[in-house]
């Protein structure tokens, strides 16, 4: 596998493929099935919400795609490339549910963590530095603040910057919300799309929220539980750009019934 | 004093002032207090000590009073000292050659998981042989000079921290390390950017312990076969029954002992002054 070329794509491309992934978890009591024959595909820039009950497997898929899982079965590419190779390459920004900031870094050093393993020492001419990625998220004045000091949502916040350090081209986040309270959620859910915009990072977000699901994802992949397998692809219509007033309108919750009507199921 | 809400009168101001004032003296008495309290329970317990002493006219070679105690420090402190010092250095270095190789061994045990399931069991059986069984079989190996005493503080100090560095090493959330899964960080430095900090306050509580635990090590080798150190004043006083030479040196050992948690907790403060509240 070469992982010293950078990797290249041209326009329009494939972000993410899956195809046939089964993912299986052998424990002392025998083997589960996570994933059973998920297929997906993910243009570059795209915003794409995984929903389903838990059990579903839908932060394995995360971690499928982001080779910190392997798959028993089926072909997972990263710009046509394989996972391993994406990561090596720093493509793949991962924000956890719980932050995992590191408590005895401040702000500033946390959100620099990805300059200081893996080989890397620079950030490559024209990205972002770690001051302007705490600007972007709104924290800029917090550089010196320990993880304890913040909010669970300023928490994130510093989370994102850290991903989005270096400039991936995919972001991967498993739940980061999830903790959060829901004004907390809300505000975040504006600003995420905000950022998804100036960065135009392709983003995979999983959600066990049908509102946030729908708000956020271009389309929304439903997952059912028992084993993990796609249950539908839903895209969401709703005008661009999206404010949280949206969620009223009666096209938004028209979607959102249907959501939950799939979810029941599933 | 009344406390109105919302209000935003002047006098507002001057109020919440003047209760920032009363919570500081508040907190001052209470700092105050936890200083002067053990201090009047232990001027509680030296003089219940005293009376004893004189009310059953206890003889001096069972127990002294304190103020012969006192006496005896102030006579022979030269005496003293020059045999704490010999106990001190073994203490010392037990403790830094017993915690550097727990660390050692517990950063061995965590990378290789085989090494662990062969030897902690050992490690652990070695730590049930009481201290005192130990000493003269290490005194019959090393001699009679400084290194069977140092040998013995660092064995006891060896497993307290080996099972607490495992343990701190191990510590690591599984969050943290599939960030440094993703991020490809090599295993080098997952152990020095991750499971070493992680594992500083496990570490600190085992040195805590190690601290006082290295001096009780030197002190049990110098019992046998020795001729200086505080280990051999408590014997010789013991014989003699010199019963304030023999509570004099427990009292220069103790404050020894102290002496060196003291400076292992001051260091923990400085390492892991990054944690929300470290207390104790």
């Amino acid at each position: 596998m070469n992982d010293a070329a950078p990797l290249r794509s041209a326009p329009g491309t494939i972000a993410i493929e899956c195809r046939n992934v089964s993912v299986r978890f052998s424990s002392e009591r025998g083997s589960v099935t996570a994933l059973k024959d998920v297929s997906l595909t993910l243009a570059e820039g795209g915003f794409l919400s995984l929903l389903g009950p838990s059990g579903c497997g839908k932060s394995t898929l995360l971690r499928v795609i982001a080779d910190i899982v392997q798959p028993a079965a089926g072909a997972v590419s990263v710009f046509g490339h394989a996972p391993a190779a994406a990561r090596r390459d720093r493509q793949i920004g991962f924000v956890f549910q719980d932050a995992a900031l590191l408590p005895w870094r401040n702000v500033i050093d946390n959100v620099r963590l990805p300059l200081q393993v893996g080989g890397r020492r620079s950030l490559a001419a024209g990205s972002m530095r770690p001051e302007d990625l705490l600007d972007l998220v709104g924290l800029s004045g917090w550089e010196k603040a320990l993880p304890h000091e913040l909010s669970g949502g300023m928490r994130q916040r510093v989370a994102i910057a850290r991903a989005l350090l270096g400039g991936p081209k995919i972001l991967l986040m498993d739940e980061p919300f999830g903790a959060l309270d829901e004004i907390t959620r809300d505000r975040l859910n504006e600003e995420l799309l905000r950022i998804w915009r100036d960065t135009g990072t392709t983003i995979v977000f999983v959600t066990h929220s049908i509102y946030e699901a729908a708000f956020l994802g271009q389309q929304v992949l439903m997952l059912a539980a028992r084993p993990g397998r796609v249950r539908e692809l839903v895209p969401v219509d709703v005008p661009e750009p999206r404010r949280l007033a949206i969620r009223e309108t009666p096209g938004f919750v028209a979607l959102a019934a249907h959501l939950r009507a799939v979810l029941e199921t599933c | 004093m009344s406390v109105t809400l919302a209000g935003a009168t002047p006098g507002d101001a001057a109020a919440e002032n003047d209760l920032d004032v009363i919570w500081q003296a508040a907190q001052r008495r209470r700092r105050l207090r936890r200083r002067v309290m053990p201090l009047v329970g232990g001027g509680a317990l030296l003089f219940i000590w005293w009376a004893l002493i004189a009310v059953f006219h206890v003889r001096p070679f069972i127990a002294p009073s304190p103020e012969v105690v006192a006496v005896t420090v102030y006579q022979k402190f030269g005496m003293l000292m020059a045999n704490l010092l010999p106990t001190a250095i073994e203490a010392v270095c037990g403790f830094l050659l017993g915690n550097l190789s727990a660390i050692t061994v517990a950063t061995v045990f965590v990378h290789r998981k085989t090494m662990e399931e062969a030897f902690f069991p050992i490690a652990v059986l070695v730590n049930s042989i009481p201290v005192v069984a130990k000493a003269p079989i290490l005194i019959l190996l090393l001699g009679n000079g400084l290194s069977p005493k140092i040998a013995i503080a660092a064995i006891v100090c060896f497993f307290p921290t080996l099972v607490n560095m495992v343990r701190g090493l191990e510590a690591v959330s599984p969050q943290a390390m599939e960030l440094m899964h993703v991020l490809s960080a090599s295993k080098r430095e997952i152990f020095v950017k991750l499971r070493l900090p992680t594992s500083v306050p496990y570490l600190f509580s085992a040195l805590k312990i190690a601290a006082s635990m290295s001096v009780v090590g030197a002190i049990v080798g110098e019992w046998i076969g020795s001729q200086e150190g505080i280990g051999a004043l408590i014997i010789q006083a013991t014989y003699n029954f010199d019963s304030a030479l023999l509570y004099a040196t427990v009292l220069c050992g103790s404050c020894f002992s102290v002496l060196f948690f003291l400076v292992i907790r001051l260091l923990e403060r400085v390492a892991i002054s990054w944690q929300p509240d470290v207390t104790v």
